[in-house]
């Protein structure tokens, strides 16, 4: 009963990721990483992607900021890094749009930096909310696999 | 997967020991990765960790000097063949660093006496080639494009392993060297002949160990 449920979860977890994969939100990076995640380090997908977190929150709200001081260069050097990070976790829609933020301040495009910031912040929401649901779903089968498998 | 590196590293005959040549047979590859970004940290620390490699990551060129121990105030005589400071098998750092770029830090690294000959390899998210280029004049050994992967870090990790295999084969050469001396005091022959290891240098660039693309451009530019 309860292995069959375990079942029901990895599948959802799976069609989560296919879903994710096919509208490009993630890429092949992210898979590189599940790829790390092992016995030895089994919580290494979440805890890298609650680093990516952790550090774009605090670069969204640095880009805010400087955007409303016409800081056309630090911004570019911000995005750099959020391109950098999202990058490293496979997060290619967000990684895209920081490509097109950075043109943006290249150009000191005040318009399409703030279109621009807008599209990055709900990107980055859409990831964030769709990441946080696929850590659940895997938590939920390991806390089901785990009952289980009495030890 | 990951046992084939382990199987062949290292091939070292057992009876070299005895001519004080740094043994690394028990010992682990240990990389000092450089980057500014702690994400990319936390990544290239696991990939290293998880080819079974020791890891030691900073967050800056400066931190990575003072590390070396080739910090201006931190001179430390060359005594003991460069083995004075830390030891440190490969450098990995980024390119994009606030402060001192992977670049400079590469330089400051290739002018050292003490750390000259330790392979260092720029990852960069941006592929410029003016900029692999500039790297790989300045003694850079490779140039990864970020996103790192583990058939990047595989593939320096397996450099690493032949590099020692190399120098094991040296270090056998050397004995036959001095044996063959040993042969010909005992016969009376003048001893004119000298070990062979003066022929054989030890090959900074050897052509038939590194398969990387980045290698085989430097080799065709250089040479």
């Amino acid at each position: 009963m309860l292995g069959f449920g375990a079942d029901l979860l990895w599948a959802d977890m799976n069609r989560l990721l296919a879903f994710l994969f096919h509208q490009g939100v993630l890429d092949e990076q992210f898979l590189q990483l599940q790829q790390l995640q092992d016995e030895a380090s089994p919580n290494f997908v979440s805890e890298v992607v609650n680093i990516y977190f952790h550090e774009s929150e605090k670069l969204l709200t640095n880009l805010r900021g400087l955007l409303m001081e016409r800081e056309y260069k630090k911004m570019g050097i911000h995005l750099n890094q959020f391109m950098g990070s999202s990058s490293s976790i496979g997060a290619k829609r967000v990684t895209n749009v920081c490509v097109a933020f950075r043109a943006a301040t290249d150009q000191s495009n005040r318009a399409g930096c703030l279109r621009a910031l807008e599209m990055l912040e709900h990107e980055y929401c859409y990831l964030k909310n769709k990441l946080h649901e696929l850590f659940q779903i895997e938590q939920q089968r390991a806390l089901v696999a785990g009952v289980r498998y009495p030890v | 997967m990951d046992s084939n590196s382990v199987v062949s590293w290292p091939r070292l005959p057992e009876n070299i020991d005895g001519f004080g040549i740094k043994q690394k047979q028990s010992e682990e590859v240990h990389v000092l990765a450089v980057d500014d970004s702690i994400v990319d940290r936390k990544v290239i620390e696991h990939l290293l960790k998880v080819l079974a490699c020791k890891v030691t990551a900073v967050d800056s060129g400066l931190r990575a000097l003072q590390l070396l121990g080739l910090l201006d105030e931190q001179k430390i005589p060359s005594e003991t063949n460069g083995f004075g400071g830390l030891k440190v098998d490969l450098i990995i750092t980024d390119y994009c660093m606030p402060g001192m770029t992977g670049y400079e830090l590469l330089k400051k690294i290739k002018e050292s006496s003490s750390f000259k000959e330790t392979p260092v390899v720029i990852m960069s998210s941006e592929n410029v080639l003016p900029r692999i280029d500039r790297c790989l004049e300045e003694g850079a050994e490779d140039f990864i494009v970020k996103p790192v992967k583990l058939s990047d870090v595989k593939r320096l990790k397996d450099f690493m392993t032949t590099k020692e295999v190399i120098r094991g084969e040296l270090s056998q050469e050397e004995r036959e060297g001095i044996n063959k001396r040993k042969l010909l005091d005992t016969s009376d022959v003048s001893p004119s002949s000298p070990p062979s290891i003066s022929s054989s240098p030890l090959p900074s660039s050897p052509s038939s160990v590194i398969d990387s693309p980045i290698r085989r451009l430097k080799m065709t530019g250089t040479d």
